[in-house]
């Protein structure tokens, strides 16, 4: 068992380091470049705490869906090939379901506040109201 | 920096163009005796945009841009081919060409001063009129001081496309033509070249293959029209058109899909043109300015190809990072894939 603090609290405040003292003392250039640094860093940090349990249920949902053994990039690989040739649409059932769950996932670690995805976030939370 | 003069190796490249910039002007410019005040704006990998002022005898000086990618840059750019709409970028004088056709038909766009020539020593480029204005999207859909001129800017843009399709493609004979087949074609191509699969991306190039427009007459397609590419005054509205170097010859209503694509919102997802305004508004100044009657379902075949087009670019940049650039910045807009995921999502499975 590897030591604390996890690498996840490391990078948290890493990142806290370039958001704040990092950029208030360094020129407009490379200011910017700290906040990209920044933004990567926590791009790690959520993938670290997101990206398993978010992956683990994109396999079941793999597995499920295409009836067949495989890690993932070997089963979203043959996800592609069947929807490439038409074996697979978006009325074959739990697709839709499966690629939302997926995306969703993916864009939690990414880029949460990314526009898109909180319009997305809005509209889904209402569809399940209604 | 081998294409600079190498016996000059004491003056830096900035001095080297000051002093050429200078020569050309009294050689080109009547009345002009000489430059002031070169800086250079940015600096892309290929290309570089330089400020500077045309002095005159008697005082009064004349702002102006120089477009320009250095002799010794030329062979990196022609290497990196694809053609027009594929999404690779036409040379500095075809664009210059296409500047003056735009400029023709009343589309704003900075006036072209001057094309280089070899003898000037500059590499290929030219040199345009400095527009001042806003060109940052974030501040367009967002700074009180666009709040009146917002509501009217989509139907500008509508006019200012169906200007731009009106020039004849063969007018500009060197731009490359591509069809809604061939772009698929090569957009796929870029997508398995990545190697790492989206089931996402298959499921819109699925969507695209099926509902891929029929054939029709070609017209001129600026290939990159949307916020970030405009500039904008408060009270005017649109004053410039920028960044040509994606025109090709091609499906008109590619124009009119790419600038409603998500992320040219800047964040405002409920003004689908630019972040700043309405679709019908952006299709009854099409119609209105003579451009053809538009067909919402092409128009969303195109907002589509935008948005996977766009999200390819970014998985690419995966590929960028790991050979030949690992800068940070790469590495978060290859992150930033998964944004057009999401939109497509929106469009096609919502």
């Amino acid at each position: 068992m590897q030591d604390e603090p996890r690498p996840e609290e490391i990078l948290a405040a890493v990142a806290a380091f370039l958001k704040g003292p990092a950029v208030r003392e360094s020129g407009p250039h490379i200011s910017f470049q700290l906040r990209v640094c920044a933004n990567a860093v926590e791009i790690a940090q959520r993938c670290i705490t997101l990206g398993p349990p978010a992956e683990a249920e994109e396999l079941a949902r793999l597995h499920a869906l295409l009836l067949t053994d495989g890690d993932l990039p070997t089963l979203n690989r043959e996800l592609a090939a069947r929807i490439r040739d038409g074996r697979v649409t978006l009325e074959t059932p739990g697709l839709k379901e499966h690629l939302w769950a997926t995306t969703m996932a993916k864009l939690a670690v990414d880029q949460p506040n990314y526009s898109g995805y909180r319009a997305a976030l809005a509209e889904r939370a209402a569809g399940k109201e209604a | 920096m081998a294409a600079d003069n190498p016996q000059a190796d004491t003056k830096s490249p900035a001095e080297i163009l000051a002093e050429r910039l200078g020569a050309l002007a009294h050689r080109r410019f009547h009345a002009a005796n000489g430059v002031a005040r070169v800086a250079r704006l940015t600096a892309g990998a290929t290309q570089e945009i330089w400020r500077f002022d045309l002095t005159h005898e008697g005082g009064s000086d004349t702002p102006l841009i120089l477009r320009r990618t250095p002799a010794g840059r030329m062979a990196a750019a022609a290497s990196g081919a694809g053609g027009g709409g594929g999404g690779s970028s036409i040379s500095l004088d075809v664009e210059a060409e296409v500047l003056r056709l735009a400029e023709g038909v009343h589309v704003p766009v900075p006036s072209v001063k001057y094309v280089l020539s070899p003898q000037d020593e500059l590499g290929v480029g030219f040199i345009m009129e400095y527009v001042e204005g806003e060109t940052l999207g974030g501040r367009i859909v967002r700074d009180a001081r666009f709040e009146a001129t917002r509501p009217k800017l989509a139907r500008q843009c509508g006019e200012i496309l169906a200007r731009i399709h009106s020039i004849s493609p063969g007018a500009a004979p060197k731009l490359r033509h591509q069809t809604p087949a061939e772009l698929v074609a090569h957009w796929r191509a870029a997508y398995d070249n990545s190697n790492c699969p989206r089931p996402v991306f298959d499921l819109a190039f699925a969507w695209l293959q099926a509902r891929l427009p029929p054939a029709r007459e070609p017209t001129l397609v600026h290939g990159d029209f949307r916020n970030g590419n405009l500039m904008f005054r408060p009270g005017e509205g649109v004053v410039a058109v920028l960044d040509w170097e994606l025109a090709h010859v091609g499906d008109p209503m590619e124009d009119l899909g790419w600038i409603c694509v998500n992320p040219w919102r800047f964040g405002v997802v409920d003004k689908p043109v630019g972040g700043f305004g309405e679709r019908e508004d952006l299709y009854a100044g099409y119609e209105a300015a003579g451009g053809e009657k538009v067909d919402r379902a092409h128009v969303r075949f195109w907002e589509v190809f935008g948005a996977l087009r766009w999200g390819v670019m970014c998985a690419g940049m995966t590929a960028a990072f790991r050979m030949g650039d690992p800068s940070v910045e790469r590495a978060v807009i290859a992150r930033r894939a998964s944004e057009t995921e999401v939109d497509l999502m929106r469009m096609l499975a919502p």
